[in-house]
């Protein structure tokens, strides 16, 4: 079978970031999933035993003290180096703001073509199709690489499942220190640290908007994604007014979303903010103006006020539960 | 300093957005055609260098149809002080690699001390031309900027990762990209749309930048349009609806 790479991005504290389980699941599915990693210090046995879990059947790890200091030039040193070792079919990296950095460089690099944002891939007479959601889920659009090698970022929490657990052989090499990279001065982590689910994985999210009318009142979206195990996305609006951080802002130029259920409360539905949820399998919309184009695209549409509504919804749940 | 911006000429996204049925790509002709907000941004940090320091030089980079001149032109009248239009049949449909290996061919001859970029476009989201257009150069990518601080023969700010911000820098040259997060772009003023006219705007071709067509291209296989959401209940409040929409929830085994 034809050796797969997935690039594993490290938190700065040596821990797999979560983006690892979905690559490895998609390189899985198309051959034999190798992991490479740059690393300030070689992966400790935990990390490794991780990634073997989640189906690496070998890893790649480029050592050097860059790794911590540069930005994203050691990871595209370390896939370059796995690339000309281990002539892969494909490299698949998280389309995440490094991942799609360092496999823009790589596929300049080693002169392959980039498949941007897949959702999903498929192999087709020996090629691999990977399919993109396009604007907002408008069109699906199917691609391939000729010619060259397939760098493909793929679009995080949209790859379900695990590849089966694997013992990896580990691969040492050490990093060059040179290259044209950035540097990085100081790491400073998010200040919250939340038990809700992650917003681009959560099968449940539940997005308030403008019709909160402020930060105090933001509590009640905050409220019912508790009640319901749910992540809290914002739209544009309600992040620009400041009831919540730009992290949860849902849309065009926030995340995108595929939830089982998303919940939409105070929020118009502008045509930038549907771009980010419409394709979720569900779609609940409470506003106050009958006329939102939310309702448009909303399977359960109320037209009413959210601070009656949601506290009775909420109340009514819990009955249930009881 | 000289600053090179890139700027991509983009479907509203307050329009409806299709693609071609023919051969699946950007629709141009459905609805108005702008300049990205992302990179107006983009151009906002170089006009901010540009107000402290009379001596910046601005030039606008941008490739694309006969109609992307207006782009160049609405740059020019924000304040840029001249522009490169790369116009070439070829060129439509290009892939991510075609396009960075064109823009740098293209930066190749501009020399700017720094390329500022959007971190990604409204409609292909990809965010990977940059990077590359970086590694063509060799250059560092200081990507994903939230805070830009250009100054002393450095760049240096604040960039917004997944799971919190780095403090980044590099010495010049160097390319930048900076996220929805800076500043907001300035209008054009009166004597800016005036002077825009006169502005030079450098029309080139891929012949005019003995740039190669990379050996790797992605190309398109399939493309269909997903059948639209159809609204479906719609019910006015009448003092029971959160409860309804309890019973809606747990029948469809929603929660």
């Amino acid at each position: 079978m034809s050796t797969i790479l997935t690039l594993v991005e490290l938190t700065h504290q040596g821990e797999v970031s979560a983006s690892a389980r979905g690559l490895l699941a998609a390189a899985a599915s198309l051959g034999t999933p190798v992991a490479v990693v740059a690393t300030p210090t070689p992966l400790s046995e935990d990390a490794i035993s991780q990634l073997g879990a989640l189906g690496a059947t070998g890893i790649y790890q480029a050592v050097g003290a860059e790794a911590a200091t540069v930005l994203g030039t050691p990871s595209v040193e370390a896939l370059a180096g796995a690339v000309a070792a281990l002539a892969p079919q494909a490299v698949l990296a998280a389309n995440s703001v490094d991942g799609r950095e360092i496999a823009a460089r790589l596929a300049v690099r080693v002169g392959g073509a980039l498949l941007a944002d897949a959702v999903s891939l498929r192999t087709d007479g020996g090629q691999i199709v990977a399919e993109h959601s396009v604007f907002g889920g408008s069109y699906a659009v199917e691609s391939t690489v000729e010619g060259g090698l397939a760098v493909i970022t793929i679009r995080q929490g949209a790859i379900e499942g695990n590849a089966p657990a694997a013992t990896p052989d580990v691969t040492t090499v050490e990093l060059s220190g040179s290259g044209a990279g950035a540097r990085i001065d100081a790491v400073n982590d998010a200040p919250v640290t939340s038990s809700r689910p992650e917003l681009r994985a959560a099968k449940t999210v539940v997005s308030g908007g403008r019709g909160l009318g402020s930060k105090e009142n933001f509590v009640l979206v905050e409220q019912l994604a508790d009640a319901l195990g749910a992540a809290v996305g914002a739209s544009r609006a309600a992040v620009d007014a400041g009831f919540v951080p730009q992290t949860a802002q849902v849309g065009q130029t926030g995340v995108s979303v595929s939830p089982q259920l998303y919940i939409a409360l105070g929020i118009s539905g502008a045509i930038q903010h549907r771009a980010g949820m419409q394709t979720a399998k569900t779609i609940v919309a409470i506003n106050k103006d009958g006329d939102s184009p939310i309702f448009d695209v909303a399977d359960f549409g109320i037209v009413g006020d959210v601070f009656t509504v949601v506290p009775q919804l909420i109340e009514a749940l819990g009955a249930r539960a009881r | 300093m000289k600053i090179a911006v890139l700027i991509k000429q983009v479907p509203d996204t307050a329009d409806e957005r299709t693609l071609d049925p023919e051969t699946g790509w950007l629709n141009r002709d459905a609805g108005d055609n702008i300049v990205d907000e992302i990179n107006e941004r983009a151009l906002e940090v170089a006009l901010q260098v540009k107000d402290k320091d009379k001596s910046t030089e601005i030039v606008v980079l941008a490739m694309g149809p006969d109609e992307a001149s207006k782009a160049i032109r609405k740059a020019l009248s924000m304040g840029a002080d001249s522009g490169v239009h790369v116009l070439d049949d070829s060129l439509a449909g290009a892939d991510a690699v075609r396009t960075a290996a064109v823009l740098a061919a293209a930066l190749k001859g501009i020399g700017a001390d720094v390329i500022v970029a959007g971190n990604e476009s409204t409609d292909g989201r990809g965010g990977v031309v940059p990077a590359m257009v970086a590694e063509h150069l060799g250059l560092p990518l200081v990507g994903a900027l939230s805070v830009i601080e250009l100054s002393g023969g450095k760049v240096s700010g604040e960039r917004q990762g997944e799971a919190g911000t780095l403090t980044v820098s590099a010495v010049l040259p160097a390319v930048v990209t900076v996220t929805e997060r800076t500043a907001e772009a300035r209008f054009p003023n009166f004597k800016g749309i005036l002077t825009a006219k006169r502005k030079p705007v450098n029309t080139v071709s891929v012949a005019d930048l003995g740039v190669q067509d990379p050996a790797a291209r992605a190309v398109l296989v399939a493309h269909s349009p997903r059948p639209a959401r159809v609204a479906g209940k719609k019910i006015l409040d009448d003092g029971t609806a959160g409860t309804l929409l309890a019973d809606y929830l747990i029948e469809n085994r929603l929660v």
